[in-house]
């Protein structure tokens, strides 16, 4: 694989939210709000990008009996880092996320890039995945985000909208809205690849296996 | 004191669901809840390690971390009393019930894996809990958990004979399924008052 293709497969081909479903959880947690999304995915990018070059540059010096233990230690090290960092020059941000941003921490988007990943591949190949996954991630954030706070709460980045402030479906915003608009999105997504997203999973697997 | 407790288990398996009404753990749903006796018995071990979890990091948060000011810690060390409590479950599992461990597999990482594990013990924290309530609190979790993967499980034995339009088949139609689940425990809100009043 080249860079490029390196870089972009997190972004649109194995996107952690819409193709993987890895993180849930955090996902329609924090998408009630475009800015918490942003937050939200800017400092999982962060996180992504450390624990990645962390685990690809120490993979010769861990041995494979204790590779999950080494991987959760660096992950959990780094979410409570920019957790700490966020507290304390974005104490907004911080509130908004809450313990979400913590949960992150045992969340499959992590374990899987790391494990698979950088353990296999040179550093700056899997920091280079690390940023697609990340960007692929705050991007999927980032829409349902968009959806649930125009047309759940009328606004737009805290900012209200005239006409859809007043006819606003704050069934959206609420708990249930979350798992409604992630369906939606994601059937969006496999009518633009005409393909349903079972078979983009599995399309997936079979080269995950090809190129082992 | 015993109506407290009550109140806050019946609330974390009801109105906080932490499946339904606050995402934790929905990720688990789409492997695991397949057969309804593997999805009883592993929202029963998620109950118990749940349990477990919040006996011991209650202690550990008052008596060590909070006099030594050691909360920075907290994530990393609840993270690691997690991963080593569900992984002593696997191992109770392969010796004492070798028919469940042939059934459910290999657990531990799942459990790990699993926000509500981490996330109830974070939140019984952050809300100032006691010791008592921490572990009610673990417990009414647990069995909410293990209510919503056996609802659930329910609906998905349904969609599998299901026709779903073309580009909503698998993941995004479970997704809808459970916005529809979700609803309903979102008419739970207030029944809590209501009923201790």
């Amino acid at each position: 694989m080249n860079k490029t293709a390196i870089f972009l497969k997190g972004i649109i081909k194995e996107n952690p939210v819409l193709v993987l479903v890895l993180g849930a959880c955090p996902t329609l947690a924090v998408t009630t709000n475009v800015l918490a999304a942003l937050y939200m995915g800017i400092a999982v990018l962060a996180v992504l990008v450390c624990s990645n070059l962390c685990i690809s540059a120490l993979k010769n010096l861990i041995g494979d009996n204790l590779k999950f233990v080494a991987n959760i230690l660096i992950i959990t090290g780094f979410v409570s880092l920019v957790q700490m960092l966020m507290g304390a020059f974005l104490p907004k941000a911080s509130d908004m996320l809450g313990i979400y941003f913590t949960l992150i921490a045992v969340n499959g988007v992590l374990l899987c890039e790391a494990g698979d990943f950088a353990r296999n591949n040179k550093v700056v190949d899997s920091v280079l995945s690390a940023l697609g996954t990340g960007i692929g991630f705050t991007c999927a954030l980032f829409v349902i985000a968009l959806v649930r706070e125009i047309f759940g709460n009328g606004t737009f980045a805290g900012i209200e909208i005239p006409f859809l402030a007043d006819y606003k479906i704050s069934l959206l915003n609420a708990t249930p809205g979350g798992f409604l608009v992630l369906g939606l999105v994601m059937a969006l997504l496999s009518a633009i690849n005409k393909k349903p997203v079972e078979e983009i999973c599995f399309e997936n697997q079979k080269e995950g296996e090809v190129n082992a | 004191m015993l109506k407290s407790l009550l109140v806050i288990m019946m609330s974390s398996v009801l109105v906080n669901n932490y499946v339904f009404s606050r995402y934790m753990g929905f990720d688990r749903m789409f492997d695991t809840s397949k057969k309804a006796k593997k999805v009883g018995s592993f929202g029963l071990l998620v109950t118990v390690v749940m349990v477990l979890a919040a006996l011991v990091t209650w202690p550990l948060n008052a008596f060590v971390m909070e006099p030594l000011g050691l909360n920075f810690l907290q994530t990393v060390c609840f993270v690691f009393i997690i991963a080593g409590i569900s992984f002593l479950a696997e191992i109770v599992i392969k010796k004492c019930f070798p028919a469940l461990y042939t059934e459910l597999g290999n657990v531990w990482p799942l459990i790990l894996c699993n926000s509500a594990v981490l996330g109830v013990t974070l939140s019984n924290i952050s809300a100032g809990y006691g010791f008592g309530e921490s572990v009610f609190s673990s417990l009414g979790c647990g069995l909410g958990f293990l209510l919503a993967m056996w609802m659930f499980g329910g609906v998905k034995d349904r969609l599998e004979i299901a026709v779903p339009p073309k580009y909503f088949k698998g993941i995004p139609i479970l997704l809808i399924s459970a916005f529809i689940v979700s609803l309903a425990f979102y008419g739970f809100g207030g029944i809590i008052e209501t009923i201790f009043a």
